[in-house]
């Protein structure tokens, strides 16, 4: 028999290396995941269509409208066809994509600062706090959201006019919008967060922290708040996800996103009526939608595996 | 157990209270309701001071949402115009009953949704029952093989139902089963209405029309469902009871049907507890897809004529049962599950 072929320092020398941190370790669980790598491939490749794609068309050509071209089929011209004005279907859905996925982010972005608030401030503070912010958070969630966002698409809509940014103009309705899914959102979140709160403020280093003399305000967001952010991150991901969705069926119910600025979801309202004739008006910004939407969901999941894998329920 | 349901039905008021009046606070922008009064034509300017009126809508607020909560029979109304009350209120409120009139239909809005009810109900439930059942068979399966070729596509395919914008599946199953396979001459299925109007409101009929619709809400629903399902299997599975069952040499049916399933089944009825109220709402945009007379689409027809009193009666019929089926899937949960005491 020989000896071990491995020499015994270098051996020593391996077990020595520094402990992972929770964000190595998540990467390393993360990677693994095959499915939330195609999903991140997948979301990267969407936003260079949607951002990159500006780059070959211009906005004018996306809104421009030739009613001579009119429900073109799919052609070397107009690759994904033309819809019931004459206007190129591709173009538009870059520019669609534009603000889908704009609207998905920040109206997540919104999302989580509300959920965060009422889900610290109830879980820190308890009592009379908790219980009101508890009441208003189950009050919201009483109502469907769609119902919830019909309803405030219609209170806020068609008063906001177009926002101008460089040369181009926006529909003040895509504020409106992320506005309303970021209002109707974070009920879940914050009872995540609250959840988390109440757990970790129990610890002793925060009862230390307190001895010290540091502030309710530093305690909540330095030493509990950092704390949270694995299920917090997961959330979210999965928040645009439903938000992307969300800006669809209403901009779909004609009460969303108005022309002439495009997204996904106004793209596909009225194209029902060619249900038979047109089919491309709503493939190809459906089948967009489902990308997205698909491969954030992916991401999401391989996040939770990867930072939270207690928390693998649903 | 009695003063448990009664002090949850007291904790539900005050809740239902601030809903109300939130919605209505929010309803006072939705347009102007009477604008066109449903019809073609713009309502003249000399009849809108009269109707502004006659409906309240120059009353504060705060009058109007007690007028529509309580009524106005007990407080006299200035119903000519020379600026004096004269006349009893004709109103009851909400919480008598009286969800009042539509402006649009001018029929009261307790018929326009009793109409619609059933509709609506005909279809979610029937989506419901399809996911459940679809959901237990898969969910089960994937469960006791997990990571097998076949849980793997399940799992895939579950994203992709799960991620599914309701109106894509919806128009493509449209285009395949009732477009396509018309031009291919094969049997194909009705897209819109529920029923055809030569043949009358029949039961194959109605069946007939109710496919497409059921199969997409399903599409949508299972993903969630039989993920759930799944997991809550997976759990119970690794339990020490399980593991006794197993142990003693049942059989392995009798193991998963009854010392799994059983236990298995509470958070799933508390999940299917929770989520039928939601059906009374019905689906928005599956109902407008499909031409479906349901309820999602009262709420989108009428919401879009700023029509308050028929919105306001759908949301809080919603609001209601959401509240009632909290209180009743938490007893049934205390029911179905001993170890669970209510005090």
């Amino acid at each position: 028999m020989a000896a071990p072929s491995i020499p015994i320092p270098q051996l020593a020398d391996d077990l020595s290396t520094p402990p992972l941190t929770l964000w190595q370790l998540g990467w390393l669980r993360f990677r693994r995941h095959k499915m939330a790598l195609f999903g991140g491939v997948m979301l990267i490749l969407l936003l260079v269509f949607s951002f990159g794609g500006a780059f070959v068309f211009t906005e004018k050509y996306a809104n421009f409208n030739d009613t001579s071209q009119r429900l073109q089929p799919p052609s070397s011209a107009h690759p994904f066809g033309t819809d019931s004005i004459g206007r190129d279907i591709l173009a538009r859905t870059i520019y669609g994509g534009q603000i889908s996925l704009f609207i998905g982010f920040v109206a997540v972005l919104i999302e989580v600062v509300l959920g965060i608030l009422v889900g610290a401030l109830a879980g820190y503070y308890g009592g009379w706090v908790d219980s009101i912010l508890m009441r208003f958070t189950e009050a919201m969630l009483i109502i469907p959201t769609i119902f919830l966002l019909l309803v405030m698409a219609k209170f806020f809509g068609g008063k906001i006019p177009d926002i101008h940014i460089g040369e181009r103009a926006f529909s003040g309705s895509v504020v409106v919008i992320v506005a309303i899914i970021g209002a109707t959102s974070w009920m879940y979140l914050a009872r995540i967060v609250r959840a988390e709160f109440l757990s970790w403020k129990e610890r002793e280093f925060i009862l230390a922290a307190r001895a010290t003399g540091t502030s309710n305000s530093e305690i909540i967001f330095l030493h509990i708040l950092p704390n949270t952010m694995a299920p917090i991150i997961v959330s979210s991901t999965l928040s645009v996800a439903n938000a992307i969705l969300a800006e669809s069926y209403i901009s779909f119910l004609g009460l969303g996103v108005q022309e002439p600025t495009a997204s996904w979801g106004n793209m596909l309202d009225k194209s029902a009526k060619y249900l038979d004739s047109a089919p491309w008006l709503w493939f190809f910004p459906g089948m967009l939608i489902l990308l997205t939407v698909l491969s954030i969901n992916f991401l999401g999941d391989g996040l939770r595996d990867a930072l939270d894998p207690r928390s693998r329920t649903v | 157990m009695l003063q448990y349901i009664i002090k949850r039905l007291l904790q539900g008021i005050p809740l239902l209270l601030i809903v109300s009046l939130t919605l209505f606070l929010l309803m006072m922008k939705i347009g102007d309701p009477i604008a066109t009064m449903g019809g073609r034509t713009l309502t003249r300017p000399e009849d809108r001071e009269r109707l502004t009126r006659q409906l309240g809508l120059d009353k504060p607020i705060a009058v109007q949402y007690l007028y529509w909560l309580i009524g106005n029979d007990w407080t006299k109304i200035d119903s000519d115009g020379d600026g004096v009350p004269d006349k009893n209120g004709t109103r009851l409120g909400i919480i008598r009953g009286d969800f009042g009139t539509s402006l649009v239909t001018k029929k009261s809005v307790t018929e326009l949704i009793g109409e619609r009810i059933p509709n609506t109900l005909i279809l979610m439930l029937a989506s419901e029952i399809v996911t459940i059942a679809f959901a237990l068979v898969l969910g089960i399966y994937s469960a006791l093989r997990q990571y097998s070729t076949l849980d793997n596509i399940l799992t895939a395919l579950l994203f992709i139902g799960y991620s599914m914008p309701i109106f894509f599946i919806s128009l493509m199953s449209m285009y395949i089963f009732a477009v396509l396979f018309k031009q291919w001459g094969l049997p194909y299925l009705p897209t819109v209405g529920m029923f055809d109007p030569q043949e009358g409101k029949t039961f194959s009929q109605v069946l007939w029309h109710m496919v497409l619709p059921v199969m997409s809400l399903s599409v949508i629903y299972f993903a969630g469902y039989s993920r759930y399902i799944r997991s809550t299997m997976l759990e119970v599975m690794s339990q020490d009871y399980v593991r006794t069952a197993k142990a003693k040499g049942l059989p392995r049916r009798q193991v998963v049907y009854i010392h799994a399933l059983k236990n298995a089944s509470l958070p799933i009825v508390t999940l299917v507890g929770l989520d039928l109220p939601f059906l009374l709402g019905g689906a928005v945009v599956t109902e407008r897809i499909f031409a479906w007379p349901g309820m999602g689409r009262l709420f989108l027809d009428h919401l879009t004529r700023a029509d308050v009193s028929v919105v306001m009666g759908i949301l809080m019929l919603v609001a209601v049962a959401v509240v009632l089926f909290q209180i009743i899937t938490d007893i049934f949960y205390a029911w179905l599950d001993p170890r669970i005491r209510y005090n």
